[in-house]
């Protein structure tokens, strides 16, 4: 295995309390793989990858326990400097807002190239020159001309692709895309999806892709797990979760997709809205919106049972659930 | 996808939008949507913006209860509360702590120590340190106080107007305040009042509101800018609000904040910028009693008399502290981008 | 980038002659523009109706305005108090005042910033807060309390240095009036730096750097600094113009015959050309040094170049 989260568990220090963003999460993902982690805001996505990539802001936020195995090497237990080396280099990070997640001030050519002089210790001549490479490898026209300049002159597609080059710089093993596409038109979000799964493809990297959005899921990902309040609620391969889910949220995300087939009904939409993560609501966290909740529900936490060996649900009723 | 409607864009994960634990984590884009919950009732449009909150926990917070929340559990805002209402307290009557009076004087005891009864010791006049220091917090209050009022009024009233309507209106006003920025305080101050002869207070408070204004206009015409931009004001004007009541009841609410920090900050600075004027020789004059004065008077001396310096200059600096104290603690309370 | 400039220069025009207007206005409003020009007496009657005549005060204030305008630009700022040109005057204070200056800018670059940092990076530990209340405690004594302390405790008590600086005014001896004209600018410095910084640190490219795998110094260095001096810088070149104002009192307390010294000798004898001239060209400075801001502004944010 290239990445093994196990029972992940971190929590944020707030004025009004502690939130428990991450509550005991289990993934895994393999050499050429691309795991979809699915959920709402506040699901504990995001901050599941940033615990992995070790760019957690501490304090605030705190792991509290659980394992990171990286080609089983414990990462949560290494020294700063030996993470560091690690991250760019071996994993990278594809982050939602290019324009906010490149630095302003900086060219484009300084903040790719930095990755070389860095990491590889190239000369910035050198360095400068795999950046014009980069660019055009994420096909952003006149990369000689354009690798001067900033951020803020490229549209929203273009620094999305140079962020991509960025993180796929230095050929690492592990990518964590986190919404990458989220920020862009409809029209470039396909481009951009397409470039990053042909480039995963070709370098075979593990990629998490994390997302709220099940359409981009569909094409790219191998493996879905779906996150609710800081916990994997549904883990399957793509096809059978789309086909029968095996846990009411899921079920409740497809349903309120909206679809042809189904024109002119009233879009399904799941009940209430997401728990706030500094009061978790008992048993599952699930139940106060799920329509199938009964007692055992609001007491006892799920595990995340075995559906078969490829998928499993934290639903005491997944059979239930799956029978429809 | 059952996305929540209010989130942000880029929210960090860990961020259930309106539940308020902004502590410590960067939640900017659920912080940033907090600024813009309105503290005035729930019959306007504004009212609805609060309600972005999800969550059955989730009562409506304004940012005015928010900040008083925080502004209570702050020692900082107590402790220079408490001061200030002390300060008021001595200002108004000064006789409560000090009954004696601060123009009688002893030359015989010029520059002596303390001594039972005159536990700050003597001036250079043999004037008592401890009845002038209690007295003259009254000149230095009623300046700052006064000082403030007119600020606030003409700066944000000018700011407000130039913001809210912008146009031809707003770049003159741009223009004037660029005009008195470009003049150092402290010299108007010297060529102004150098000719005044009055004993009274005024003319330091008319120079400071001269000078002062456009500060405060700047500040207001920036954020009445901003809270003209908001949804709510845009749908009251939709629904055909008059602009009377648009700047009364949906902007000025949310653009006061920011004016009221610069204000409590500006009054402790002009405290001390009445004292410099006093110790240049332009502000108040003898035989008023302010602490500029003292200092002023007491600088020849300072290398026999050290006290009669020390004492007006330390009230003096907790004072200005105090009220600077207290801003900063508002400005924190009301800004939670800094919390 | 040159409209830019070009802009920005023709903003400052109306604000220029605004400015020197306005204090034009305050100083006839304030007293007798020939007094003391008669020597230590008053003038008579007959003499002053002359002066007047001569100098062209009889004309109404606008003409007076424009004629002094017209002189200032050809090099021409009138005459001291004591019969000097006021060319003249300027020609030995301002040196004097930009040296002072420049050590008080020089302590807010490097005290300010390197505080600022450091707090910003250490936010709520007790390093913060001490340098948090000391800040607080500088911005509340005003500068003249401050000076006449410092006056007290280094020139007199410890005589590390001499009370008063001598007329020639060295670097060497500028160094604590420089460190008391900074202070408060000192003081807000260090806390915009730290602000800045505090906000900085936790936005998007700062935790794209950290996810880069670039090592810590790095990080704050190239990325967090460059972006997080950008508010910094501006104050400090808005603040050269008001140190060199603000002089005043400090120049009073060490006696150093600078700006701020032959100012306040030309309002106690109600000199106008003396106090116009030097207004007017602390005015200038202030707007260049406004000006100087802009560009670097936009040399230190590419955002702003190519608006």
């Amino acid at each position: 295995m290239l990445l093994e989260v196990r029972d992940l568990r971190v929590e944020f220090r707030t004025r009004d309390g502690i939130a428990h963003a991450v509550n005991g999460v289990t993934y895994a993902v393999d050499a050429g793989e691309t795991l979809a982690v699915l959920g709402e805001s506040g699901s504990g996505k995001s901050v599941t990858a940033q615990a992995v990539m070790g760019i957690l802001d501490m304090p605030p936020g705190r792991i509290t326990g659980g394992r990171v195995l990286f080609r089983g090497t414990e990462l949560l237990t290494l020294k700063e400097d030996e993470r560091r080396r690690i991250r760019g280099a071996a994993m990278a990070m594809i982050f939602q807002d290019a324009l906010s997640a490149l630095n302003p001030v900086l060219t484009v050519g300084d903040q790719l190239g930095e990755m070389f002089t860095v990491h590889r210790g190239m000369s910035r001549r050198d360095a400068r020159a795999k950046a014009v490479e980069l660019m055009d490898r994420v096909r952003i026209p006149a990369a000689a001309q354009r690798v001067r300049d900033y951020p803020h002159q490229f549209s929203g597609g273009m620094r999305q692709r140079i962020m991509i080059a960025m993180a796929l710089a230095l050929e690492p093993a592990l990518v964590i895309a986190d919404e990458p596409t989220t920020a862009l038109d409809v029209t470039v979000q396909a481009q951009v999806m397409d470039l990053l799964a042909e480039l995963q493809h070709e370098y075979r990297m593990g990629l998490i892709l994390i997302t709220h959005d099940l359409g981009v899921v569909a094409d790219v990902a191998d493996r879905i797990a779906v996150m609710y309040a800081g916990r994997i609620v549904e883990s399957a391969p793509v096809h059978d979760l789309y086909k029968a889910p095996a846990h009411p949220y899921t079920r409740g995300l497809l349903d309120s997709i909206p679809r042809l087939d189904r024109k002119g009904r009233e879009l399904y939409a799941i009940k209430g809205l997401p728990p706030s993560l500094l009061r978790i609501p008992s048993g599952c966290a699930f139940h106060p919106r799920c329509p199938m909740a009964r007692d055992v529900c609001r007491t006892d936490v799920p595990p995340l049972y075995e559906v078969n060996e490829q998928r499993g649900s934290a639903c005491h009723f997944w059979r239930e659930c799956l029978d429809g | 996808m059952p996305e929540p409607p209010q989130e942000p864009p880029h929210e960090p994960e860990g961020a259930v939008a309106g539940t308020g634990m902004g502590g410590g984590m960067d939640l900017a884009a659920s912080e940033a949507t907090a600024l813009e919950r309105t503290p005035h009732g729930p019959d306007g449009p504004g009212g609805t913006v609060g309600t972005g909150g999800p969550g059955p926990q989730d009562r409506p917070r304004s940012l005015w209860s928010d900040a008083w929340r925080d502004l209570r559990r702050n020692p900082v805002f107590l402790l220079s509360a408490l001061v200030i209402c002390f300060l008021i307290l001595i200002a108004i009557r000064p006789s409560l702590i000090a009954p004696g009076n601060p123009l009688q004087c002893d030359l015989a005891r010029a520059q002596d120590g303390p001594r039972p009864g005159h536990p700050f010791g003597y001036d250079g006049q043999g004037c008592d340190v401890y009845t002038r220091t209690v007295h003259g917090a009254r000149a230095s209050v009623t300046v700052g106080v006064c000082a403030t009022l007119g600020v606030a009024v003409l700066g944000s009233v000018l700011g407000a107007l130039a913001g809210f309507f912008g146009g031809v209106w707003d770049s003159v006003l741009s223009r004037i305040t660029d005009i008195f920025f470009a003049i150092p305080v402290v010299l108007g101050g010297l060529v102004l009042l150098s000719v005044v002869t009055s004993n009274t207070v005024w003319p330091v408070v008319g120079f400071i509101v001269l000078l002062g204004w456009p500060q405060l206009s700047r500040i207001a015409r920036g954020s009445v800018i901003t809270a003209k931009q908001h949804d709510y004001v845009q749908a009251a004007r939709a629904l055909g609000a008059s602009n009377t009541r648009i700047l009364l009841r949906h902007i000025a609410p949310n653009a006061v904040a920011p004016v009221i920090v610069v204000a409590t900050i500006a009054l402790g600075t002009y405290i001390a910028l009445e004292a410099t004027l006093s110790y240049l020789g332009v502000g108040l004059k003898p035989p008023s009693v302010s602490w500029g004065i003292d200092i002023s008077a007491a600088s020849p001396y300072i290398r026999n008399a050290p006290h009669a310096l020390l004492w007006p200059a330390g009230a003096l600096a907790i004072t200005v502290l105090a009220f600077i104290m207290l801003g900063d603690a508002v400005r924190d309370a009301l800004d939670p981008k800094l919390r | 980038m040159g409209r830019y400039v070009a802009r920005r220069l023709l903003q400052m025009i109306p604000v220029f002659f605004g400015a020197t207007m306005l204090i034009f206005l305050m100083v006839n409003v304030m007293g007798d523009p020939i007094a003391g020009l008669c020597g230590e007496r008053a003038c008579d009657t007959a003499t002053a109706a002359q002066l007047k005549r001569e100098f062209g005060l009889d004309k109404p204030l606008w003409q007076q305005y424009a004629t002094y305008m017209g002189n200032v630009f050809t090099g021409d700022f009138g005459t001291a108090f004591n019969g000097q040109p006021v060319t003249e005057l300027m020609s030995t204070a301002f040196p004097v005042t930009i040296r002072l200056t420049i050590v008080a800018i020089v302590f807010e670059l490097v005290i300010g910033i390197v505080l600022g940092v450091v707090t910003g990076l250490r936010r709520g530990r007790p390093v913060d807060t001490t340098v948090l209340l000391g800040t607080l405690v500088v911005i509340s004594v005003p500068t003249f309390v401050t000076g006449l302390l410092l006056q007290l405790l280094l020139g007199v008590k410890w005589a590390w240095i001499r009370p008063s600086v001598p007329p020639e005014a060295s670097f060497d001896e500028l160094v604590v009036p420089g460190l008391v004209l900074a202070s408060v600018s000192l003081a807000y410095v260090t806390r915009l730096t730290r602000t800045s910084i505090a906000e900085n640190r936790r936005a998007d490219y700062v935790r794209t750097a950290i996810a880069k795998g670039l090592p810590r110094r790095r990080v704050v260095v190239r990325h967090l600094l460059r972006n997080s001096l950008i508010p910094v810088v501006t104050f400090i070149g808005t603040d050269i113009g008001a140190l060199m104002g603000g002089a005043i009192v400090t120049e009073r307390i060490f006696n150093i015959h600078g700006v701020g010294y032959q100012l306040y000798q030309g309002i106690l004898r109600q000199n106008t050309q003396t106090v116009v001239g030097f207004v007017t060209v602390l005015v200038l400075v202030f707007l260049v040094a406004n000006l100087l801001v802009d560009l670097l502004y936009a040399v230190l944010d590419p955002r702003i170049r190519y608006a």
